[in-house]
């Protein structure tokens, strides 16, 4: 049989030949053909990256800037109550330093304008932190509003026909006055990162929505986290395995699998329905993410677990282990990097969550930061959101600044993911 | 230790081990282990030869109950060590496998320090009441693997660093720091280079005065060298089952005498 089967592939292979060349040719033909096809297709994923992150960054790096206007404000009696420094006429003070700064300016509201809606406040508070301002002259750097900021930034083009602009001819001559003497400066604009929302932009900033994010998250964390764990562990190392528990493990990718705003849904009717908890509140949200967040801990957690090569259970059974030791003194702690590198991958995917946030009224206007996980807030992405909603000009710029600032903690936490997996990879 | 007949003198006056009566594995719908009667004797090293796949390992697993963390398998029959029937439902599975220790194929170290890994097995049965006794009975395991002046420096390394016949004799010292009565041993030498394997089996004779070894092996050569005793497998039935120089030189069975002479396996 062995000397049948030899004659029968009898045709002797000549390695040498013109065939085995050109088969030798076509094989590395095809091979560069691979190469440069996922080449390419690596070179569009980078082009589409960089347009995106250009554009962000095109519009948005305006937004770092705010352009401020330094002033000197006499405290005169005139306007200022001595009683009642909280609300005396700041908005007159404004009037008055401004007509006399912009020369040949007879409106007072329209020279005033210049400054942001904000100056009145930080005017106020600089004479309530020190009352012995009180007829003297102080120096404070304030914000524009956001007509003029545009104009700094070169966003208002000065050859548009006048009614169609938005700053007429005379403010756009009183701004150029003030940028004459030196007045007109754009720093850091440290109010992005230090204010909440506002309804002028150029007061309005991201605190509000970071701490809502961070209380949200922290929520979701502290939940989803011990929980998956357990689900987890339960089910990969100690529940029976029969249709039961298939049952329950096709549902938990299915969970995996639905759209988020479902998740919404289901918060809106159970927590905001049922339980009464309050709209905007970044516990809900944070019970909502945690919704979302719990499939994807499980099956991250459950791969973690099953990655762990079974000699190490053997190992740890044979020594008179019960199941109980060999998961919590060997299997787990194995598996812990790819279950945080899961867990933060799935945060981060928390984290940009935009749809189940709206549901629950984390769209909503706030001005000033939550102190509590119990205080109504916006999130980052619902922030992004409602900026990109506003008419405002200077909201364009600051909605790309936002998402700058959301991808910005996106690659952290994912940068984290991976420096945990690297550094813990595969010990034994 | 080639030299048989002084092996075969020692083993007469050893008592009963294990008794194995009527032992019967399935796995699902596999029937792996069919009627086995066996008696291991204390302190003589019985070898489990035969094809792959006839059963050895299975048996073995009986022995400490390790089939019972497998789904499928079901064991039948009565094993008895020390006249004490492990399957009875007084029996805490996991308290035996202290007293019947294992080896594996693969050396299987925990990834930890080649300290812990001795220790681990003592910690968790609460077997020292302090850190002195523990460093004693890591010390002495170390000394009985054989391993201890290779390593005594180093014991904070982790027990992965050490080369795969290190490996496998620390595994050996994880088996024994429990005190066990009964060592298994299911082709420990299979993944280790043939200086590592003169190591390990100069180690097993040594383990013989203190420990009743069964020692799973494909190699009849390593049967032959370290064995008193040696079962033959095949198919799922115990065969033949002697001492090792009558299976090797006078097998009573032609199955047996096949295997032997290579001409099944
Ligand atoms: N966990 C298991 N599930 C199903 N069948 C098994 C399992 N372990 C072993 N078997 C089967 O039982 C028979 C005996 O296996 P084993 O005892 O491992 O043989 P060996 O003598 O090579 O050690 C083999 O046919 C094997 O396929
Ligand atoms: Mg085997």
């Amino acid at each position: 049989m062995t000397d049948l089967s030899l004659q029968s592939g009898a045709r002797p292979v000549d390695w040498t030949s013109d065939q085995a060349g050109l088969r030798v040719r076509k094989r590395k033909a095809a091979e560069t053909r691979l190469k440069l096809v996922g080449l390419s297709a690596i070179a569009v994923a980078f082009a589409m990256l960089g347009l995106l992150l250009w554009s962000l960054v095109s519009t948005g790096w305006q937004a770092f800037r705010q352009t401020h206007v330094t002033i000197e404000v006499t405290y005169a009696q005139e306007f200022i109550t001595p009683g009642n420094l909280a609300r005396s006429n700041y908005r007159g003070l404004l009037e008055a330093t401004m007509l006399e700064l912009v020369p040949g300016a007879t409106d007072g509201r329209r020279v005033a304008a210049i400054l942001s809606n904000g100056a009145q406040f930080a005017v106020r508070d600089r004479i309530v932190a020190d009352p012995s301002l009180l007829g003297r002259t102080a120096t404070l750097r304030v914000p524009v509003s956001d007509p003029y900021d545009q104009l700094w930034k070169g966003l208002i083009d000065r050859t548009t026909p006048e009614q169609n602009r938005r700053l007429k001819n005379d403010e756009i001559a009183a701004f150029d006055a003030l940028v004459a003497k030196g007045l007109v400066s754009s720093p850091f604009n440290w109010a992005l990162l230090g204010n909440a929302d506002s309804r002028f932009p150029e007061q309005a900033g991201l605190k509000g929505a970071l701490w809502g994010s961070f209380y949200a998250l922290l929520t979701c964390f502290l939940l989803a986290f011990p929980i998956g764990i357990g689900a987890a562990i339960y089910l990969e190392e100690f529940a029976p395995k029969n249709r039961v528990s298939d049952f329950i493990e096709v549902n938990i990718n299915n969970l995996a699998a639905v759209p988020s705003v479902v998740f919404g849904l289901l918060a809106l009717a159970v927590f905001l329905g049922w339980f009464g908890m309050g709209r905007s509140i970044p516990f809900v949200g944070g019970l909502t993410l945690a919704l979302m967040t719990l499939p994807t801990i499980i099956i991250a957690t459950r791969a973690a677990l099953k990655a762990v090569p079974p000699s190490i259970r053997e190992a740890a059974l044979g020594v008179g282990a019960s199941r109980q030791q060999v998961v919590f003194h060997h299997v787990l702690p194995l598996a812990m990097p790819g279950i945080l590198t899961g867990t933060i991958i799935g945060l981060a995917q928390a984290l940009g969550e935009t749809a189940p946030l709206l549901l629950i009224g984390m769209n909503a206007f706030v001005t000033a930061a939550p102190g509590t996980p119990f205080d109504p807030s916006t999130a980052l992405p619902t922030q992004i959101f409602i900026w990109a909603d506003s008419p405002e000009r200077g909201f364009v710029s600051r909605t790309s600044a936002a998402i700058l600032v959301l991808l910005g903690f996106l690659v952290m936490m994912n940068a984290l993911a991976i420096y945990l997996r690297n550094r813990f990879e595969r010990r034994w | 230790m080639t030299d048989l007949r002084i092996v075969e003198r020692t083993v007469e006056n050893h008592a009963n081990k294990i008794t194995a009566r009527g032992v019967q594995v399935h796995y699902g719908d596999k029937h792996a282990l069919k009627d086995v009667d066996v008696d291991i004797l204390d302190k003589t090293v019985t070898a489990f030869i035969g094809p792959s796949g006839c059963g050895k390992s299975t048996f073995l697993r009986c022995l400490n109950r390790m089939n019972d963390t497998v789904a499928t398998a079901r064991v039948k029959g009565d094993i008895r060590i020390d006249g004490v029937d492990i399957y009875d439902r007084r029996v805490d599975p996991v308290q035996l496998r202290a007293k019947v220790g294992m080896v594996f194929q693969k050396p299987n170290p925990f990834p930890k320090s080649i300290y812990d890994n001795v220790a681990y097995g003592p910690k968790i049965h609460g077997l020292t009441r302090n850190k002195a006794e523990m460093d004693a009975v890591v010390e002495t395991s170390l000394r009985k693997a054989a391993l201890w002046n290779e390593v005594k420096d180093r014991l904070q390394d982790s027990g992965t660093s050490l080369s795969g016949g290190q490996q496998q004799r620390l595994c050996i010292a994880r088996a024994v720091a429990t005190s066990p009565e009964v060592l298994l041993m299911d082709e420990p030498c299979s993944a280790l280079d043939p200086i590592a394997t003169a190591q390990v089996e100069e180690l097993i004779d040594d383990l013989r005065s203190q420990f009743s070894v069964v020692i799973v092996t494909h190699s009849m050569q390593q049967a032959a060298r370290v064995s008193q005793r040696t079962a033959f497998f095949h198919l799922g039935h115990l065969v033949e089952y002697g001492e090792t120089g009558n299976i090797f030189t006078n097998p009573r069975d032609p199955r047996t005498e096949s295997y032997i002479t290579g001409r099944i396996g």
